[in-house]
């Protein structure tokens, strides 16, 4: 070391060398897709087929859109114009169809003057959502959610409002047989909330009825049910669905791990029952075996059958993902429940089910957003669901005969949009109910 | 309305069991509206259009026993029906009358409990091939892919035409005329087989009609009329009488653009029985004397509702063919009304 002194050598570096630039292939874009894309020879190999494969599908669609003719009033037209502008031999996209028609695609035939019914509904479905999506809002808005069901159908469907009147009546009754009778005893509370209400509408709307109605005649015009189609219906049949089975879900859920022996075997029974049979059959059982069983003469109507027998299909699996959600719950939350003292209900209110439901929001959500697309089945029930119900009859109009494919892309983008929107709420939930067992 | 619905949700069907069947007349009446069930949608046959109102072939039947029963066209519910349900719709009392193109075949008539109460279109199975093909007989398909509805009769019609002719197909199935079209265009069969209006409105809707030809053999016989339910005999013989007053009219040239000069009595005693000038032949089947006027009004004789609906005028352009009268050639004869 001794030899090493600034004479006898000829340079020394006294500061740091600035930092050079990593290699080109070791950074950015290029070192992404060396890692990505060029890591090997199988993965260049997939890459380059997958490549051509995305390149052919877009050669062979893009011209497809980029000749899309937004003004005409036939399928003629549309070719016309795509020949004029295109040349001979060219094809395009006629979304002049949807540009004349969207409104049947999303109100079916409902009353155009009548239009900002649906919308209203549609709009408040949101505000009465809101409460139950979000729970930083006020909690008083839940009452809106509450009336909401109601407000929604007698605006949907119109008529006198006396009839959804009574209806919550008769919920508001049962309610106070709960409250009331609940010092006496459990049963005889429930059996009076169930009972109460039956008998009231049973035998005292019809004359109430009438009597409001000669009093106070508040009417909307009525709509019937087979002017509704398109998405109407669809997220009519949906949300519906969606509302009533979540709760039959739970109870049904319950029900399969109760101990008691009628009530178990009842739920399993339903569970095991609906989830074997096809959902084309039960709507087939609602829109066409039930006629043979009622009366004839009864007015039944066909969107309420077909709300009810999806309502229960879907029950069945949501009751099957909770049950999952409270198998996965560790033994000692039902011990801890019952070490506390609470009864049965206040456990499952207060320890069992905000855990088991939090487990299960991926399952549940799935399967709602299954059972919104499943709405598009009741096509075969003759109703216009939004898929094939309103592009067949619109292809029954000569002018329209022929056309394919837009129908699918508009209506297939809409249930994406919807769906999507779902999904990303569930996700949304996780993260926000992450309590970190793991 | 509404009310119905909840009382129906609570399940208190068992309260009205007791109702018994009235007939389908008294039924109709009583409700103020003709249940009618329509196919979903076929081009010139029945079809909504963008404001909701149906019309077409098939529908004009419904509009005109509406207006026969309860003196109003537009007091029809049309109920739309597939394939699969018209049938049992029409058992289970849904609707009270199809009027969706259906065959009239023997085991529909006796083993479904149908009533078929006559023809209002004869139409038959034919063969829709590209021109560049070089076919020009059915005869010539030995070996061809053919595009073909599951679940029809048509079904079973091209299976015995190939087998009666010793030839090999190969079946392509499909579930919708629009799936078929779209099959055929894109070359996945040779050949697209169904009811041979159903090929002719399908033909002029192409791009390119003229590299298409519809072969001549017409492989079966598919009378296609109205139905209702075995066991309402009186019900049957409304629906069957207002399509025979339909043709009738035709055959005497009453029109719904003279029947109100006509109904002021004519010459013709067969008219004046129609109309009900003379004689009662409304009261015989339990309705008043201008049924026959109401449903002729209603959208004009047989003839006037074709050409509106179906006929060379429209973009379908169907010619006449075996739904002319009998006098022109072809096979339209109603009994006579007396």
């Amino acid at each position: 070391m001794s030899d090493t002194h600034a004479q006898s050598t000829a340079f020394v570096r006294e500061t740091m060398l600035p930092a050079k630039p990593a290699p080109v292939t070791q950074t950015g874009a290029v070192r992404w897709l060396r890692e990505n894309l060029f890591s090997g020879p199988v993965n260049t190999a997939l890459t380059l087929i997958g490549l051509f494969f995305v390149y052919t599908l877009v050669t062979h669609f893009y011209p497809w859109f980029r000749h899309s003719v937004w003004n005409a009033n036939s399928m003629a037209e549309c070719r016309a114009a795509i020949t004029a502008s295109f040349g001979d031999g060219a094809t395009g996209a006629c979304w002049a169809m949807i540009r004349e028609r969207w409104h049947q695609f999303i109100f079916g035939f409902y009353p155009p003057e009548l239009y900002w019914r649906p919308i209203a509904v549609f709009v408040l479905l949101f505000v009465a959502l809101a409460p139950v999506l979000f729970t930083h809002l006020p909690r008083i808005l839940l009452c809106f959610s509450v009336v909401y069901p109601l407000v929604a159908i007698w605006l949907l469907w119109g008529g006198s409002i006396w009839p959804v009147t009574m209806v919550a009546v008769g919920f508001v009754l049962g309610w106070l047989m709960l409250r009331l009778l609940s010092g006496v005893g459990s049963i005889l509370a429930i059996v009076a909330a169930v009972v109460v209400p039956v008998l009231f509408w049973v035998f005292a709307v019809g004359p109430l009825d009438d009597a409001l109605t000669s009093v106070l005649p508040l009417a909307i015009e009525p709509v019937a049910s087979d002017r509704f189609g398109g998405f109407l219906l669809a997220i009519t049949i949906g949300v519906g669905g969606i509302v009533m089975s979540l709760p039959l879900g739970v109870i049904l859920a319950l029900g399969r791990q109760s101990n008691m022996f009628l009530i178990k075997t009842f739920s399993v029974i339903f569970i095991e029952f609906i989830r074997g049979v096809p959902l084309i059959t039960l709507l087939f059982v609602a829109s066409l075996l039930l006629n043979y069983f009622l009366p004839p003469g009864t007015n039944f109507d066909i969107i309420l059958r077909v709300m009810i027998l999806v309502t229960l299909f879907a029950a069945a699996y949501i009751a099957e993902v909770i049950r999952g959600g409270l198998a996965a719950l560790p033994r000692g939350q039902y011990e801890a429940a019952d070490a506390l003292g609470l009864d049965y209900w206040k456990a499952q209110r207060l320890i069992i089910l905000p855990q088991a439901l939090k487990i299960s929001i991926p399952g549940i959500v799935s399967t709602f957003i299954g059972m919104f697309k499943d709405t598009t089945l009741v096509t075969f029930v003759g109703l216009f669901d939004p898929l094939k119900g309103i592009p067949d009859f619109i292809r029954a109009d000569f002018n329209w005969k022929g056309i394919y494919w837009e129908p699918f892309i508009f209506v297939g983008t809409i249930f994406f949009i919807l769906n999507f929107s779902m999904s990303r709420y569930s996700m949304y939930l996780e993260r926000k109910l992450k309590r970190d067992h793991r | 309305m509404k009310k119905s619905v909840f009382l129906g949700t609570l399940a208190v069907a068992g309260l009205s069991a007791g109702i018994a069947a009235a007939s389908t007349l008294d039924e109709v009446k009583a409700r103020g509206e003709l249940n009618c069930g329509v196919n979903t949608g076929l081009v010139g046959f029945a079809a909504p259009d963008a404001n909701g109102n149906w019309s077409g072939f098939d529908v004009a039947i419904c509009k005109a026993v509406a207006a026969a029963v309860l003196g109003d066209a537009s007091k029809v519910k049309y109920v739309p029906t597939t394939g699969q349900t018209r049938f049992t719709a029409l058992a289970s009392g849904e609707i009270d009358m199809l009027s969706r193109n259906s065959t009239w075949t023997f085991s529909r008539d006796t083993d479904l409990k149908l009533d078929f109460v006559g023809v209002n279109y004869y139409d038959g199975q034919g063969f829709m091939v590209r021109k560049d093909l070089g076919v020009t007989s059915a005869k010539e398909l030995d070996g061809a892919s053919v595009c073909i509805q599951t679940g029809t009769t048509t079904e079973l019609n091209l299976a015995d035409f190939f087998k009666a002719n010793n030839m090999s197909y190969q079946p392509i199935t499909i579930d919708s005329n629009a799936e078929g079209e779209q099959q055929y265009l894109a070359g996945a069969c040779d050949a697209y087989t169904t009811d041979a209006s159903g090929l002719a409105a399908t033909r002029a809707a192409f791009a390119d009609p003229e590299n298409h030809i519809i072969l001549p053999e017409i492989i079966s016989k598919e009378p296609l009329g109205p139905a209702v339910r075995h066991g309402d005999n009186q019900w049957g013989d409304i629906v069957r009488w207002t399509l025979n007053a339909l043709i009738a009219a035709e055959e005497y040239g009453v029109t719904s653009a003279n029947v109100d000069e006509l109904a002021k009595g004519t010459e013709n005693p067969e008219i004046n029985r129609l109309l009900g000038v003379e004689g009662d032949l409304g009261a015989m089947t339990g309705l008043d004397k201008d049924w026959a006027l109401r449903a002729i009004k209603a959208g004009g004789n047989y003839g006037e509702i074709f050409a509106a609906t179906i006929g060379e005028s429209t973009p379908i352009g169907l010619a006449r063919g075996l739904n002319a009268q009998w006098t022109q050639g072809g096979l339209l004869y109603t009994p006579p009304f007396r």
